[in-house]
């Protein structure tokens, strides 16, 4: 018997409205896989991840999470059994200094439960947290309040807040829009760093360069269904990636 | 010559954030006078006025714990337009408890306090969910709605309310025990909140969907606290009953709810400390105005306006950070 999916998405549908966000979409992702969503804007990328980790619910179909029905359950349930994301639009608290950005995952139930209660210092642990993601320790960014971080040290905060919740699957929505290549050159180790510690990740992307040197499989979404799903560079010979991206002739 | 002036931030707070050197006694000084203030001054307060100006030192504490009550729910994200909810289910709690079953005070106002606060938390757990002014909507109309239900059955006195209750034992019982448990709230919650616990509170105010993306239950934060703000209103509701040995309709007021708002706003939201300043402002200044008739709610208001606009920031904000800092004039070529 083969090794069951760590997530399945079965026959999904969204619609808001009148607007069929997501029609019928199915995939699975197997563990320590890497997935990369892509599409034009609009297909439906960002609602397949809040349908997947609960901000939304679904008109139709299931999810399964380890072989466990997650469909429609509380997004802070769904986290605690190990899914994390990052927001496309990245709204820290501004107020507070980077590092104590992360005392709040950091304060999460499932950090309780791995720890047995014993958190030890909070602060010490944001900081290290902090320092895995690019933030040099001696150059006291850490210490500045979020509202004066430049846009690639606000992603990196968002990534370690999702890294600090120590999840199984992480779901990553835009995570390098924004961000010049010499940034992305230095995230990109820290996501191939997360694959060799077994974690299973799904990137939604509008770099397809970047992100097609790392990503295992590619599933492609247009107006809300799937429209290929397969390695990079057979997804991009597809007529229906083409015409999706370029517009048909 | 030109001059101009420059600010400099005390040396002290350039060290580290929990980190002092205390070298002298000034810095010490520097360092307890913002504590010590409130605390000596309160306690002298109390001791020296007349029985009158008691009197309105009593409401002023108990408006700065209605407002502290407030500024909790109104850094956690929840705008509140309805404290006298938590205040008259308080001093409804005391009144009948006492009233009926004869209870002395030391029982009921702890009891109406923790009662209170759990009724009142229930009585809000639907609209929980519900943001900004939907929120405040339902807990405005909420008060409003309990007079009318008392007015309309009768019950616990109707509209004549319950009277004759038992007195504290003193009147220094009274101020002394208001102005510990003001202190102690005071400080206590301005604590929590800076703890970790209040990070989670003041995290939701900021964005509830980063927290709730950590695995936190942002409902079950948002009832703890509803819990603690409305089992202040409702101590403050409780222990005035004692005072005035009364407890009727008028506890639902819409004062209970509009001056603890006032008072948040003229001392600076997001402090408590600036709550209860401008409480300390907002009462005695009715008081003293109380001379001009009909011309005292046009005065007062002319006050808010001015005070809001001079300094939008609140006055605990400005005064705090004008304490941090130095100032002098310095020539410019």
């Amino acid at each position: 018997m083969a090794a069951s999916p760590l997530l399945r998405v079965s026959n999904l549908y969204k619609n808001f409205g009148g607007v069929q966000a997501i029609q019928d979409l199915s995939f699975e992702l197997t563990e320590g896989e890497l997935l990369g969503m892509i599409g034009p804007n609009g297909s439906g990328k960002t609602t397949a991840v809040n349908l997947i980790t609960g901000f939304v619910k679904p008109t139709e179909g299931d999810i399964f999470y380890r072989g466990k029905n997650i469909t429609g359950r509380a997004p802070y349930k769904i986290v605690r059994l190990g899914v994390a994301r990052t927001f496309q639009m990245v709204k820290p608290f501004y107020q507070l200094p980077a590092y104590k950005n992360m005392i709040i995952p950091l304060y999460s139930p499932r950090v309780k439960q791995m720890t047995g209660g014993k958190y030890g210092d909070r602060d010490a642990v944001a900081l290290d947290l902090l320092e895995e993601v690019g933030f040099e320790r001696d150059a006291h960014v850490a210490y500045k309040t979020a509202s004066v971080l430049p846009q690639g040290y606000l992603k990196r905060l968002e990534l370690a807040k999702a890294i600090a919740l120590n999840p199984d699957l992480i779901i990553l929505d835009e995570l390098f829009s924004g961000l010049s290549l010499a940034e992305v050159a230095s995230i990109v180790p820290i996501i191939e760093k997360l694959r060799q510690q077994g974690k299973s990740i799904i990137m939604i992307e509008h770099r397809l360069k970047e992100l097609f040197r790392i990503a295992d499989r590619i599933i492609v979404l247009n107006y809300g269904e799937k429209i290929a799903d397969g390695k990079a560079a057979e997804v991009m010979q597809s007529e229906a990636v083409k015409n999706a991206y370029l517009g048909s002739e | 010559m030109k001059r101009r002036k420059e600010r400099i931030d005390r040396g002290i707070k350039a060290r580290a954030s929990d980190i002092f050197a205390l070298t002298s006694w000034r810095e010490m000084l520097y360092l307890a006078a913002p504590r010590l203030i409130p605390i000596v001054g309160l306690i002298v307060l109390a001791f020296a006025l007349s029985a009158y100006w008691q009197r309105v030192l009593l409401s002023v504490s108990v408006f700065a714990l209605l407002a502290i009550s407030w500024d909790i729910l109104a850094q956690t994200g929840m705008i509140s337009l309805g404290q006298a909810l938590f205040f008259g289910t308080g001093a409804y709690l005391a009144g009948i408890m006492n009233h009926y079953w004869g209870w002395p005070p030391a029982v009921t106002i702890p009891l109406a306090t923790i009662v209170g606060g759990l009724l009142c938390t229930v009585f809000l757990i639907p609209v929980l969910r519900l943001r900004g002014i939907f929120f405040s909507m339902v807990t405005l109309v909420l008060p409003l709605m309990l007079v009318r239900i008392i007015e309309a059955t009768r019950i616990f006195g109707g509209t004549e309310g319950l009277s004759g209750l038992t007195a504290l034992p003193s009147r220094w019982v009274e101020i002394y025990v208001l102005v510990f448990v003001l202190l102690a709230a005071l400080f206590g919650f301005r604590r929590m909140m800076s703890s970790d616990f209040g990070l989670i509170l003041k995290g939701i105010n900021d964005n509830d969907r980063s927290v709730m993306n950590a695995g936190i239950n942002i409902y079950w934060y948002k009832i703890q606290a509803l819990f603690i703000a409305s089992s202040i209103g409702a101590f403050s509701g409780a222990f005035l009953t004692h005072v005035y040995l009364f407890v009727g309709m008028p506890v639902f007021a819409l004062d209970y709810s509009i001056l603890p708002i006032a008072s948040a706003v003229v001392g600076g939201i997001g402090t408590l400390a600036g709550s209860t300043l401008g409480a300390f402002i907002l009462v005695p200044l009715s008081e003293i105005l109380r001379g001009l008739g009909g011309l005292r709610i046009v005065i007062y208001g002319l006050f808010l306006v001015v005070f809001t606009v001079a300094i939008p920031e609140g006055i605990f904000h400005y005064v705090q950070r004008k304490y941090h800092q130095f100032e002098r004039w310095v020539e410019v070529e």
